[in-house]
């Protein structure tokens, strides 16, 4: 973690980017000016350019219900909360003992109003819930006490929670699990309060920044989708090729064991929520499987590692293996391993994976890696816990593919179908998390929410289009979306393309094409037009449009192509379009 | 300590926090002598020295300095 001095040096270095800065506003009712300077830094040291707008001193109530104040003139795309823990305390004390038992509640009504607010939409709302101050008023008993001050923090932050999955503009950002993690009295310097108004310690602000932009990063498509794993001294205790089946330690019980029985435990959560866990190991691969088959107390098993690399290539050798299977960007990635000289190799060769410096004791693995929050997420969807085999059938396709000598002939042994159909009740979550996750193959990277995609889909000037692929190895799910808009009567105007990278180089570009063109014929249009807006990630659809035939649009602007409908010869693929 | 060796840690912090190349305080330096010290840096300032000299600053202390003397006599009144 930097320091508050070192993010007060690199805020002032805020560069010039070349993607459009985040807008963010900052709102609290203490004394933030701290926060938005480690917030700025923040921003900086992960390559994000920010624009930052901080309201006034406790304005809360009025920047935000006030449809002309300067935060609603400011436009923010995201809008942060600050409310403390310890104005709630100080308006809790001044009710009537009957109505500090609405304190909670009152706060939630205020969030939901906020959250629904006409003059808000579009906005996301990032509330930060409340560390809890323990008054000891009641002691232990508080909780009996339905309107002292504990009992009134637990139900904010717990009706906060549950607010947060009926509204989806709103996001929680939790300073409360951030106080768990680093004790109420380094959050928080009594000193420092009385003479500021400022509720954070200059120790925690950095911490605080990074849960904020945790949550922001995540919402723009910034988090991390890949677990990969040394083995050794990583995932179990000693070595397999010299201790032996009987001889590493793992397990309950006394000992070090336990220690990578509950790592284990907790990488197979993060398998389940949908992060793809894949192994690099130097070992005969044998070997390194043997566990994984025969040892009691392992947790994980082979159905849970995407990818198994275990050879004796250098890591980065075979983590650059892996990236090629998944197709996801390397930052996208973090690596596990308990010896520095290969932490150190793998990241001055792969500048961008993250690298965990792991403690020397595996003890303390699991604390340090929580306290570094790294798989942030802003959306989950129960089909996420598939993506493992997803990726285990693309290996497979991908060792298949090498006992081919022509690419025509590998496409069409796949027996590859896809379905097509527009935004439905069933596949809009899908929808908008592919647009959210997609960095690489996204045409503009237009950012949609799930409600945008209801509206898009009754929307009757856009033709929206979505498609999934199968084969005889798998179901690869809903891969690929498209949104059309008429901006005029001859012209359709692509205002998404965008696909999942693990389908790439199976033709599934020529097959959506042969789609969109057929879709435009039966709209009667003569013209289709698209856009490529660059991006820090997408540099690999840059010559999309020109390497699908279009032509370039004579003054345009930005990267425009045009196709005409008429003589357009579909394209040879290797889909079946298959009925919904 | 002496208050001359005081003198010479702390100049070195306000350097540090201030971003200044080299500062010159004596007990008559107030914030209005270097544009640096506001309000925002004054709580850097105030963590820096205490977790220099390992010592904490009660609120009283960090709003009724007038200047750096007092700043060192309160240091100094706390044993470093």
């Amino acid at each position: 973690m930097h320091t508050f001095k070192e993010l007060k040096k690199l805020a002032r270095n805020e560069s010039e980017s070349s993607t459009a800065p985040l807008r963010v506003a900052l709102v609290g009712d203490t004394a933030t000016q701290l926060l938005a300077t480690a917030l700025r830094g923040t921003a900086v040291t992960r390559g994000m350019a920010l624009d930052l707008f901080e309201a006034e001193y406790n304005q809360v109530e009025r920047q935000l219900m006030d449809p002309t104040s300067e935060l609603h003139t400011f436009g923010a795309d995201y809008i942060v909360i600050f409310q403390s823990t310890h104005k709630l305390a100080e308006r809790h004390a001044l009710l009537p003992a009957a109505q500090q038992e609405c304190v909670a509640d009152e706060r939630v009504t205020f969030i939901d109003t906020v959250c629904r607010d006409p003059q808000l939409e579009g906005r996301r709302i990032i509330c930060m819930n409340y560390p809890e101050i323990d008054d000891a008023v009641f002691g232990s008993y508080a909780g009996q006490v339905p309107s002292s001050l504990t009992s009134q923090v637990r139900r904010l932050n717990y009706r906060l929670m549950e607010l947060s999955r009926e509204r989806d503009n709103l996001f929680v950002c939790d300073l409360a699990a951030l106080q768990n993690k680093l004790g109420r009295d380094m959050m928080f310097a009594p000193n420092i309060y009385v003479s500021t108004e400022m509720v954070l310690s200059l120790d925690a602000l950095p911490w605080v920044a990074s849960r904020v932009m945790d949550v922001i990063g995540a919402l723009c498509g910034r988090f991390k989708k890949c677990l990969i794993l040394d083995l050794d001294n990583t995932v179990w205790g000693g070595v397999i090729g010299d201790d032996g089946l009987e001889g590493i330690q793992l397990g309950h019980g006394l000992g070090i064991g336990k220690a990578f029985t509950e790592f284990q435990m907790w990488v197979k959560k993060l398998r389940q929520r949908g992060i793809i866990v894949c192994v690099a190991s130097k070992n005969t691969e044998s070997v390194a499987k043997e566990p994984f088959e025969r040892h009691p107390d392992m947790v994980l098993h082979l159905d849970d590692i995407a990818v198994f690399q275990a050879n004796w290539e250098t890591k980065v050798d075979n983590i650059r293996t892996i990236q090629s299977i998944l197709n996801i960007g390397f930052d996208s990635m973090v690596f596990l391993d308990d010896n520095p000289f290969e932490r150190n190799m793998v990241r001055e060769h792969i500048a961008d994976i993250t690298v965990p410096e792991l403690p020397a004791d595996p003890g303390n693995y699991l604390e340090y890696l929580y306290g570094l929050n790294l798989f942030e997420t802003a959306a989950y969807s129960s089909a996420d816990t598939d993506r493992t085999r997803q990726y285990q059938v693309e290996a497979q396709r991908v060792k298949l593919q090498r006992s081919f000598t022509s690419e025509g002939d590998f496409l069409q042994s796949l027996g590859m179908t896809s379905t097509v159909e527009g935004f439905t009740r069933f596949n809009t979550p899908r929808v908008a998390q592919l647009s959210q996750r997609s960095n690489q193959f996204n045409l503009r990277t237009v950012r949609y929410t799930e409600a945008d995609i209801t509206e898009l889909a009754a929307n009757p000037a856009v033709i929206d289009l979505s498609f999934t692929l199968q084969d005889k190895f798998g179901d690869n799910g809903l891969i690929a979306v498209v949104v059309m808009r008429r901006i005029d009567a001859g012209t359709l105007f692509i205002d998404t393309w965008l696909m999942s990278c693990r389908v790439l180089k199976r033709g599934m570009e020529d097959f959506t094409l042969n789609t969109i063109v057929e879709r435009a014929r039966q709209a009667g249009v003569k013209r289709i037009v698209g856009e490529y807006l660059p991006t820090a990630k997408n540099m690999m659809v840059e010559q999309h449009y020109p390497h699908l035939g279009f032509t370039p649009v004579a003054g345009a602007a930005t990267a425009q192509y045009e196709l005409l409908v008429d003589g357009y010869e579909p394209h040879l693929c290797h889909i079946q379009a298959k009925q919904p | 300590m002496e208050r001359k060796e005081i003198y010479k840690q702390l100049e070195e912090i306000f350097c540090d926090v201030l971003d200044l190349d080299e500062v010159s305080l004596t007990d008559a330096t107030c914030a209005d002598d270097i544009e640096e010290w506001d309000s925002l840096s004054h709580i850097q300032l105030v963590v820096s020295i205490e977790k220099a000299f390992g010592i904490k600053f009660t609120s009283q202390e960090i709003m009724k300095w007038k200047n750096v003397g007092e700043m060192v006599d309160s240091l100094q009144a706390k044993n470093v």
